[in-house]
């Protein structure tokens, strides 16, 4: 049985993390040693999180269905591509300022290619900036694939992809001039940003585009919030490739990572009550060197 | 094969990171700091990239002199002027033309965009804080406490000031933030578990 199979690192989860409560954090050399016990907790951790994801998405495969709640941002996307489209205006795609070893840049790659096939069905131009050079030839293969998932390769334009520059705001400004010339109807911000959030989406309000942004870089939300029609918080970016595709195996992903959730926001609430009572043994377990 | 070998290669650089948070035997760790090196290298390389993407974007725009075509020169021309002063008349250090460039027309361009944020920020600030619903109302006046708390008059109104400012900012305002921490780090982990099994391969393309 698969099944089985699956629970099988569960169950080897559990045995560690006793196995790790034995274990003191005291300093010592491990330079000779093949592992370091300090952080079997999030060995542990790790194993137990990646078991739930492959159980879900196994039981995603099997055909079960799995609710994901509606996430106005999202759904906001083909608003704002419709929208543009009805205006004759073009579409703008900010993929952040990080490299792809930022998740955030990869899961904007994911949706990026989504946007591409929508903005493709309705005959829009898309513009997408990029910050990092390592990032243009993903973007540029996702557009394409997207024009051609919607039928219509011919309609890609490779000049459409921009590097702009990999300085924070020699881009931005690079950015903001685009919202300027090309005044376009609809701005889509996904990725990793910094101090350059604000001067974008001010710059975008300023033009009346409808903007929708996603990070999970926490102190740029305000700025979004404030500057965007819609704003997608933190998870939400990593759920959008789940959304957007609902393919079964995205999804299962996406609800293994919301039980997970569930169980931390559970042994956070223990671990305050007992820490509280003055038991502080359950939260040194998860105490990271 | 096309897209195998990349999933492949993407699995076995994932899973050494993953290693090296676990294992520090000395032996080892060259091979991942080797590693590191590599990565840095490969990236290097991506900025022929980049460059080659911003000569062919402008040069059809210059080819055909459409819009703005004047200044696609002088972005070209800047690219190239900048690349061939670094590489061929001293490099980057104290004293050069590209040093001399950097400090005296770069740094002075970075430095405004930088400063308009200040102005973007009061823009935004009074949209954020305009008492239209309750939420807003609270977000106003939680705004103005700690506004008010973290400057030398607001102790001199109310000598607890500060302290409801820290309570505020350490309590309600770093849960709020912490949580949103937590989803997007399970988020962050998932998506990385998803690519490295080559679960979400869309990013490869020719999906």
């Amino acid at each position: 049985m698969k099944f089985d199979r699956l629970i099988q690192p569960l169950v080897f989860s559990i045995i560690l993390v006793l196995f790790s409560s034995s274990f003191s954090l005291a300093q010592e050399d491990l330079s000779h040693s093949w592992f370091n016990y300090h952080r079997v907790n999030m060995l542990v951790f790790l194993i137990f999180f990646f078991a739930v994801i492959i159980i879900y998405i196994e039981r995603a495969k099997v055909g079960k269905s799995l609710f994901i709640r509606r996430i106005a941002g999202l759904d906001a996307i083909e608003e704002a591509v419709g929208r543009a489209t009805e205006m004759g205006k073009p579409v703008l795609y900010i993929s952040g300022i990080e490299d792809v070893d930022n998740i955030q840049t990869v899961a904007s790659m994911i949706i990026l290619g989504n946007v591409a096939k929508m903005v493709a069905g309705y005959d829009t131009p898309l513009y997408v900036p990029i910050c990092m050079p390592f990032v243009v030839p993903i973007a540029e293969e996702r557009v394409k694939e997207g024009y051609a998932a919607a039928g219509k390769p011919d309609a890609y334009n490779r000049d459409n992809v921009r590097y702009i520059s990999s300085e924070q705001f020699a881009y931005a400004a690079g950015v903001n001039g685009i919202m300027m010339r090309e005044k376009p109807a609809a701005n889509l911000m996904f990725g990793s940003f910094y101090a350059e959030s604000l001067l974008m989406a001010e710059t975008g309000l300023a033009t009346g585009a409808i903007q929708v942004a996603g990070t999970a870089n926490i102190h740029q939300l305000p700025f979004f919030v404030v500057a965007c029609d819609y704003t997608i918080i933190g998870e939400e970016l990593f759920a959008t490739s789940a959304y957007l595709s609902k393919e079964p195996k995205l999804l299962g992903s996406l609800k293994g990572s919301d039980l997970v959730k569930a169980i931390i926001m559970v042994i956070l609430a223990l671990g305050a009550i007992l820490d509280t009572l003055g038991i502080t043994h359950f939260a040194s377990w998860f105490y990271i060197e | 094969m096309r897209r195998e070998v990349p999933i492949v290669i993407c699995f076995l650089a994932g899973l050494s990171f993953i290693l090296e948070y676990f294992i520090p035997h000395q032996n080892i760790r060259p091979f991942f700091e080797n590693f590191r090196q590599w990565a840095i290298i490969v990236i290097a390389f991506a900025y022929v990239l980049g460059i080659s993407n911003i000569v062919r974007v402008n040069y059809h725009v210059i080819q055909k002199k459409g819009r703005d075509w004047i200044y696609k020169i002088v972005l070209v021309l800047g690219l190239f002027f900048m690349i061939i002063v670094g590489i061929f008349f001293g490099g980057i250090r104290e004293g050069t033309i590209f040093f001399w460039m950097y400090n005296n027309a770069y740094y002075p361009l970075q430095s405004t965009m930088f400063a308009l944020l200040a102005f973007f920020i009061a823009s935004a600030a009074f949209r954020a804080f305009r008492v239209r619903t309750f939420q807003a109302s609270l977000l106003g006046i939680t705004a103005i406490l700690v506004m008010i708390g973290r400057v030398p008059i607001g102790e001199n109104v109310w000598k607890s000031f500060p302290d409801l400012v820290e309570w505020i900012m350490n309590v309600p305002q770093l849960a709020g933030k912490r949580a949103i921490m937590i989803g997007a780090a399970l988020g962050a982990i998932s998506t990385a578990l998803k690519v490295l099994v080559g679960l979400e391969r869309t990013y490869l393309g020719g999906e």
